[in-house]
């Protein structure tokens, strides 16, 4: 636009517009914040990390509050990790049986499905549930603490709020993240066979035989013990948005909303790092 | 100096048994961003000494305390406890220092998903370990009984009144028989009828207990009350410190607008 609201066609002997100098600074500023915000953030979490793992190493500890979280996360989180695992397998088996038939490798439907859910489904279903379900909890609770000064009374009584509230926390998500993708696997399996059944009837026990055919160890529990990561990343984020909170009312929902969001993201972003690493170690 | 209040300084707070002070904070600054909170302040509080800790909101009052208990860095000065330097120590190491300290927060900061009871045996339970069971509870009764809320042991946070939840985390405070009570606003958002019953407390507690305590109020009524001696802080400085007639004798403009106001 021309001073005088005109539009002004650029032609090769016309000089280039330049953009007025507040806004090529606002846009300076604007990045320059964003990357120092990214660093101040794995910066502070990195410190956050290290009074935790301090804090979990060295006694006391927390017994007591460690078996409640294992409660918490574990039991209360089975029903929906195993809901989710359940209807990811009965997706599986209707999609799959289309596509293997149409292939010709109908018989190789219960592999397929097996390795699918156990593999990759299972765990990766089970992280995104549980960041759901938890990492919004932990992160929630621990924010309305932080806004309350509940987490400064606890160390106001000399106990260290990193060892009781967040080490318990972090350990029992991934002490549980394993179980419950057992859970979800298990869920996933039955729900699987069943959808095959209803299609064309198969017995579970000749399902299990032809699913894990040739299959070994290595197959099946690092794709099952990579979600222990799951769990570190679940609660790690959790417990550090939720302790860093400021604000009220406010506060406390965006460190809700950013642990799932982040927990989640992170969950994938790791599983993409881990799948690599199973298949080259494993493999 | 003139002036309209018909109360008297407190006659019954215990008189300091020893010039040695337990808390000793010189010369200490803090700021937050470029705002500065505190610019240079010194007190000291002996056992059996009550300071309060006047001044307007937003002039550092909290942040004095928070400090203290270790809950904020300072960025330079000197705060010892017992003789002992405390800033710039740990997590751990101010564990040990806290707990010959309680700490009364504003709004209570009760633990909400515990009952009364086990707000005030939380601290009992992770710090006296070797207590039993029945001993725990009974010390517990104890302390609800001293605050006058032996009544509602079973009840949550959030079922009482604001009154009724600092004197809950009064107990608390006092569960671990501390050397120093630090009280942030004890009498804040209380009708007057609850205030003076915590400031009665307060007192009691006080002569009982004979710890060195520290109150942050702008309660002038209640720092008369409970304090032996008063710090008017404003600006980050303290403007004066002393006996409330000192305060009343005093020239300075802001300590006269203070009084005229409260």
């Amino acid at each position: 636009m021309s001073d005088r609201g005109f539009i002004t066609v650029a032609g090769p002997g016309t000089p280039r517009p330049r953009r007025p100098a507040v806004l090529r600074v606002s846009a300076f500023s604007y990045t320059s914040a964003l990357f120092n915000g990214f660093f101040e953030w794995f910066g502070c979490l990195a410190i956050f990390s290290w009074q935790v793992l301090k804090a979990a190493v060295t006694p006391p500890y927390e017994w007591r509050e460690l078996i409640r979280q294992l409660d918490e996360i574990g039991s209360m989180s089975l029903p929906l990790v195993a809901l989710a695992g359940a209807a990811i397998g009965a997706v599986l088996s209707m999609e799959t049986r289309e596509s293997m038939t149409r292939f010709g490798a109908k018989s190789l439907l219960p592999t397929a499905i097996v390795y699918t859910v156990i593999q990759e489904m299972g765990p990766v279903i089970t992280g995104l549930v549980v960041s759901g379900r938890v990492g919004a909890g932990i992160g929630a609770e621990l924010a309305s603490m932080k806004v309350t000064e509940q987490i400064d009374a606890i160390e106001a009584s000399a106990i260290n709020p990193y060892r009781l509230l967040a080490a318990t926390r972090i350990l029992a998500c991934i002490l549980m993240l394993p179980l419950l993708t057992v859970a979800a696997d298990a869920a996933g399996l039955l729900m699987g066979w069943l959808a095959q059944t209803l299609a064309e009837p198969i017995s579970l026990h000749q399902f299990i035989d032809r699913g894990f055919n040739g299959a070994t160890l290595h197959d099946f529990l690092p794709p099952t013990f990579k979600t222990a990561v799951f769990g570190l990343i679940i609660g790690l984020i959790a417990c550090f948005q939720g302790m860093r909170t400021r604000g009220g009312a406010e506060g406390v929902g965006r460190a809700a909303t950013n642990s799932v969001v982040l927990a989640s993201l992170f969950v994938i972003l790791a599983d993409v790092v881990l799948v690599k690493i199973i298949l080259v170690v494993f493999h | 100096m003139a002036t309209s209040y018909d109360i008297s300084m407190n006659e019954t707070a215990p008189e300091q048994d020893s010039h040695a002070p337990v808390v000793a904070v010189e010369n200490l600054r803090k700021s937050f961003g470029s705002q500065n909170v505190l610019n240079g302040i010194s007190i000291s509080v002996s056992r059996g000494e009550t300071l309060a800790v006047l001044g307007r909101s937003g002039t550092g009052k909290s942040v004095l305390l928070r400090l203290i208990i270790g809950l904020e860095q300072p960025d330079s000065g000197s705060i010892r406890i017992n003789d002992r330097e405390i800033a710039g120590l740990d997590l751990d190491g101010m564990g040990e220092v806290r707990k010959k300290m309680g700490f009364l927060f504003q709004h209570a900061a009760l633990y909400d998903s515990l009952t009364v009871q086990e707000n005030v045996a939380f601290p009992l339970e992770h710090h006296r370990k070797e207590m039993s069971r029945a001993e725990r509870d009974g010390r517990v009764k104890q302390l609800l009984a001293e605050v006058g809320m032996e009544g509602n042991l079973q009840k949550m946070p959030s079922d009482i009144s604001g009154g009724m939840q600092k004197r809950v985390g009064l107990a608390r405070a006092l569960a671990l028989e501390p050397e120093i009570l630090l009280l942030d606003e004890p009498t804040a958002g209380l009708d007057p009828i609850s205030s003076s019953e915590i400031d009665d407390l307060i007192l009691k507690l006080q002569s009982e207990h004979q710890m060195a305590s520290i109150v942050v109020t702008h309660d002038l009524h209640s720092a008369r009350t409970i304090a032996n001696r008063l710090a008017l802080l404003n600006e980050g400085n303290v403007v004066i410190e002393g006996k409330f007639e000192d305060l009343q004798q005093s020239d300075i403009e802001f300590v006269k607008e203070f009084l005229k106001s409260s």
